[in-house]
């Protein structure tokens, strides 16, 4: 395991210390951490301006029971990609947009809202993604329970 | 003057694939633009979780016509991630091979596709015809045109014999030669250049800011590259150069994916006087331990990334697929602003969207035959050169000159 995963590890842990066991480097450059949607403002921002994650791969929703999980997936210009899993409850599955960090984001909030029933807020009128306009407004086919034709 | 709101596609004839785009126009200028995308959406993602994990290596490589071995590739290094599988040396080599093969197939169809936007048509039939030279290297490595189906979780599954590199090498060689009369033809011919230049503008700045990867990103100075970044495959014992270009415009964006060809023919070189001897293989386990990887790869067209979610099972829990065109098409709008509307086919042919491929066995039915019947690929050639022979078409002159020439 190279140093500079641990580097960003310790500075995480040591800026926000209710990450303790939160935050695992499973390879070189590949770091996971987890975060209370309370928090998780202020921990996305400091991973986006101060430690140069400073490009969005995507979002990607998982549909974990009770709670929907949403990993951000952010990448460094030198290759550490950092998923920042953060869960709602499924029965009120508030976001806010990230857009005002990552502009290229509303394509990928728009799609964990069709296919997984995500709210998020503040994002700018527009069409649906990637579901048909006649799709009924609350079947979101990535949930576990969802199925064709039910 | 008057507002005119025209809609292209989603079903259009000059599209090559449903996307809808609602462009503003005040007489020829578009002053606004509107994107619809999922035309094309299967629900991939929900159908990997119903299927095993074996079953899925063959789902994902369908996603795309053109770089399939991309999308198998990325998932397969998710899956080998989170089973802690050492993958073999050679195969790692022989899947690096097959990107690389992949690269040039699909680059040499964007470039045709853009002579064509801008109505050169001969560009597009010499690249095409030149296509067909790496087209036949992986039929004959893989087995197959497209959907190679070389990888399998733990490694490859076919082999590459010393006489499989000596007909690369002299399928690269003519390539080679190939790409360097099309940058010659593109740095120096004024029509490209001027068609090209200050077309499709998209600035460091907003290339960063809207997320562009791949060769859209690099052609505006974005200096940022998977397999050097983040590699995968042998990439970390190879030798290239990230090429970037700082016009920000179509004609940079051509010069990058030009400049990237003669990479991936140095690639090549070294992956065949390089590869290990060695497995193709490791056994793979049908269940997969519980656990979680985020597997990148550079496609031809950018940052392809998956990220998989393991359950212990045979079956993945999650599978999310970012392909590279979802992450460019943000671009186009910026890119249109204030341009007259004829620029439009060009500035999207320029983020190269994907679009699907050919079939290998063709199914051909004579209207005087009752039968129909099944034709090998040597077979198809032939009925295809007589089809043409028979209707005054001759190509054989032509061919023999060129064959001379090169």
């Amino acid at each position: 395991m190279e140093d500079r995963e641990i580097k960003i590890k310790q500075d995480l842990l040591s800026r926000f210390p209710y990450l303790s066991d939160k935050v695992r480097v499973q390879r070189f450059r590949r770091i996971y951490a987890e975060v209370d949607y309370a928090n998780f403002a202020e921990v996305f921002e400091y991973a986006v301006q101060k430690l140069n994650f400073a490009f969005l791969c995507t979002i990607t929703g998982l549909d974990e029971g009770e709670k929907i999980s949403f990993l951000y997936h952010l990448a460094t210009l030198n290759g550490i990609v950092l998923s920042l899993k953060t869960s709602v409850p499924k029965d009120k599955p508030i976001l806010k947009t990230i857009i005002g960090y990552f502009r290229g984001a509303e394509i990928y909030e728009r799609e964990i809202m069709d296919l997984l029933g995500a709210k998020v807020e503040g994002l700018p009128e527009g069409k649906r993604y990637p579901l048909p306009d006649d799709w009924p407004l609350d079947q979101y086919p990535l949930r576990k329970d969802w199925r064709p034709n039910a | 003057m008057h507002k005119v709101i025209i809609p292209i596609g989603p079903q259009h004839p000059a599209l090559k694939e449903p996307a809808s785009f609602r462009v503003a126009l005040s007489g020829e200028n578009i002053t606004g633009m509107t994107i619809r995308l999922g035309y094309n959406h299967r629900g991939i993602e929900k159908a990997c979780e119903e299927r095993t994990y074996i079953q899925d290596v063959y789902l994902v490589e369908r996603i795309c016509g053109i770089c399939s071995h991309s999308h198998s590739s990325t998932f397969v290094q998710a899956a080998e991630e989170i089973a802690a599988l050492d993958v073999p040396r050679r195969a790692k080599y022989i899947r690096t091979l097959v990107g690389e093969l992949e690269r040039i197939h699909s680059h040499l169809l964007w470039l045709g596709v853009a002579g064509h936007e801008i109505g050169f048509d001969t560009l597009l039939m010499y690249t095409w015809r030149d296509r067909e030279i790496v087209m036949d290297i992986l039929a004959m490595i893989t087995g197959n045109r497209v959907n190679y189906g070389i990888n399998c979780i733990g490694g490859v599954r076919r082999d590459i014999t010393q006489e499989h590199a000596k007909d690369i090498l002299r399928g690269v060689k003519t390539l080679e030669e190939r790409t360097n009369y099309y940058i010659d033809i593109a740095t120096k011919e004024t029509t490209i250049i001027k068609r090209l230049s200050k077309v499709g503008m998209l600035s460091h700045d907003d290339a960063l800011k809207l997320g562009a990867i791949g060769p859209t990103g690099r052609a505006s100075g974005v200096d940022r590259d998977t397999r050097r970044d983040d590699p995968y495959a042998a990439y970390e014992e190879l030798d290239f150069k990230v090429i970037t270009d700082n016009h920000c415009d179509v004609y940079g964006r051509t010069v990058v994916r030009l400049g990237e060809l003669l990479e991936s023919y140095k690639i090549i070189r070294q992956v065949l006087k390089k590869i290990p001897e060695g497995p193709i293989a490791i056994k793979a386990p049908r269940k997969i331990p519980a656990g979680e990887a985020v597997s990148r790869y550079e496609a031809p067209r950018g940052e392809n990334m998956h990220y998989v979610k393991s359950n212990g099972s045979e079956k993945p829990e999650r599978v999310k697929v970012r392909a590279p065109t979802l992450a460019n098409l943000q671009t186009v709008s910026k890119m249109l602003e204030d341009r007259q509307l004829a620029d439009l086919p060009i500035v999207i042919a320029a983020i190269d969207p994907c679009f699907s491929c050919t079939d290998r066995l063709i199914s051909v039915k004579e209207h005087s035959a009752k039968r129909s019947k099944i034709l090998k690929w040597d077979e198809l050639r032939e009925y295809g050169i007589h089809w043409y022979q028979h209707r005054g078409v001759n190509f054989s002159e032509i061919n023999d000159k060129l064959r001379k020439k090169l």
